[in-house]
């Protein structure tokens, strides 16, 4: 069995008789996953959240439109169970969030909150890249989105400033606000938070 | 009601203006350093005549021939404070009030600083007299914020925030509306009268955190029986960022994503939070040019939300007025 499996990683076939106790293996073990998604309520948005499941070999086995139920932001939740690798999972979970799609929940990770922020002052100077490592590197968020406006010119006064998704774990939003508030602090940059739990 | 006006600043002069359309006589006036007493000829009910104190106070500068004193001794039922806000031992505004109420009559209060920066002395003088205090025109000018949190009862109140800075709110929206800078939109509202030579105050969030504070003072005193079990908030107690440094390149960012930047004001009954903050651009909290908004949470009657003029004499004088019509 593990001949078979070694010889053809990528293979879901034989996948389904694994029974094997071995931990190291179960990553090329097809499983079932569920993905909760958040879309916007216009046509199509559906058929585009589901194409980068099939495209990575996902097997989709049930699909749960909670029409007229909304979330918060008022976008419709959508449940999808689908059948994939551990690494092509974590395949759909990207290639999902590069189509822009909000993944609220992936497997056992809850990301079901979305937070913008700006950040200004001397972004650059103080090593932009540095900041935004540090900020994945905080456990209750990642950093989905980064948009950045440098002034125009030489010599200018201006401070650049950044606009930052973060995608925060459920019920993780201050925590992750408190990790970019202590970092700003840090860095002798400011920072506008955004009004959360506020604006319906 | 009978009316001792101190303070002839722009909110002062439109209260003695307004107070006969609202039923009360205005009985004495003072500035700084001058004051009108109602000689008590035609009555104890005859006031002062408004046109000519506001008159005389544009044209000479001062109110009358009296001493401000006078004014202070006069036979009022309730004391306007509309001295400009001072912080630290609020004086003199804090005093002008405190001795109203040592004659057990009433005091009105414009002044932010008293209620600001004393409350709790503010409260022990209001319990040792027959005379009582309303501050409504010192949160959000004519928006009645503090009247509808005593409506709601304190207790109740999760939280209150809002817009409570005209000046830095102009600037904010002019600033994301034609991409301009700082300087520029605030030498702009100072040619429109909209922000002061010196706008600190206004543009540090010093005057959006003392109507929080007064607020959060009036959730933490409204929701206990005895004040001496509510915590008292100053100005020390709030966590100020100002608007000064905000980049137009923040604002264009924010807006690319349909979102804007508001001085925000936050009060609970633990935390006074004064920042600009990122809100929806079409959303309930972004007011645009100098309007207010207040946002109340409660706990059983979801969010309220008032907007409406936050400064400005006659609207300033309304919430007054309406203040001295809440202790008849």
């Amino acid at each position: 069995m593990s001949d078979t499996r070694d010889g053809a990683p990528d293979s879901s076939d034989g996948a389904a008789v694994d029974t094997s106790p071995d931990g190291g293996h179960a990553a090329s073990t097809p499983s079932t996953h569920t993905v909760r998604l958040e879309l916007v309520d216009e046509p199509g948005q559906l058929l585009a959240a589901l194409h980068p499941i099939a495209d990575n070999g996902g097997n989709l086995l049930s699909i749960y439109h909670e029409r007229g139920n909304k979330t918060p932001r008022g976008r419709i939740p959508v449940e999808v169970d689908f059948e994939a690798t551990q690494e092509r999972f974590e395949g759909i979970v990207e290639a999902l969030r590069s189509e822009g799609v909000n993944v609220m929940q992936a497997g056992t990770e809850r990301y079901a909150e979305e937070v913008t922020l700006l950040l200004f002052g001397h972004l650059i100077d103080t090593d932009l890249s540095d900041t935004l490592s540090r900020i994945e590197a905080c456990e209750s968020a990642s950093v989905a989105d980064v948009s950045l406006a440098a002034p125009q010119g030489t010599g200018t006064e201006e401070s650049s400033s950044a606009r930052l998704r973060l995608e925060a774990r459920a019920g993780e939003t201050e925590q992750a606000l408190a990790a970019v508030r202590e970092l700003a602090d840090d860095k002798d940059l400011r920072l506008v938070e955004p009004l959360t739990g506020v604006e319906a | 009601m009978r009316l001792a006006v101190i303070g002839a600043g722009a909110v002062g002069r439109s209260v003695v203006d307004l107070a006969a359309e609202y039923g009360h006589q205005v009985v004495a006036v003072a500035d700084s350093s001058t004051a009108v007493v109602a000689d008590g000829s035609g009555g104890r009910n005859v006031g002062v005549d408004p046109e000519a104190v506001v008159t005389r106070k544009a044209e000479a500068g001062i109110v009358g021939d009296d001493d401000p004193d006078d004014a202070l001794a006069a036979d009022y039922d309730v004391l306007v404070e509309a001295t400009p806000t001072t912080l630290g031992d609020a004086e003199p505004g804090f005093s002008h009030v405190t001795t109203a109420l040592e004659r057990d009559r009433h005091a009105v209060l414009a002044n932010k600083g008293p209620v600001a920066e004393r409350f709790g002395d503010l409260q022990a003088a209001v319990a040792d007299s027959a005379g009582e205090i309303r501050f409504e025109a010192t949160v959000g000018g004519a928006i009645p914020a503090v009247s509808t949190v005593e409506d709601i009862e304190p207790g109740h109140v999760t939280a209150v925030r809002g817009v409570l800075n005209g000046t830095a709110n102009f600037i904010l929206t002019r600033m994301a509306a034609e991409g301009l800078g700082y300087d520029h939109v605030l030498a702009e509202a100072q040619d429109l009268g909209v922000a002061e030579a010196d706008p600190s105050f206004d543009v540090d969030g010093t005057d959006a955190a003392l109507k929080c504070v007064i607020l959060a003072n009036v959730l933490s005193f409204g929701a206990v029986d005895d004040p001496a079990d509510a915590r008292e908030f100053t100005l020390d107690d709030a966590n100020v960022e100002g608007i000064r440094d905000v980049p137009g390149s923040a604002l264009r960012l924010a807006a690319e994503d349909g979102r804007t930047v508001r001085l925000i004001g936050e009060a609970t009954g633990e935390t006074v939070r004064v920042a600009p903050r990122l809100v929806p651009e079409n959303g309930t909290l972004a007011v645009s040019g100098t309007q207010n908004i207040v946002q109340i949470e409660t706990s059983h009657a979801g969010r309220l939300n008032i907007s409406g003029r936050g400064a400005g004499g006659p609207e300033t004088a309304s919430a007054v007025l309406g203040d001295v019509g809440r202790l008849e």
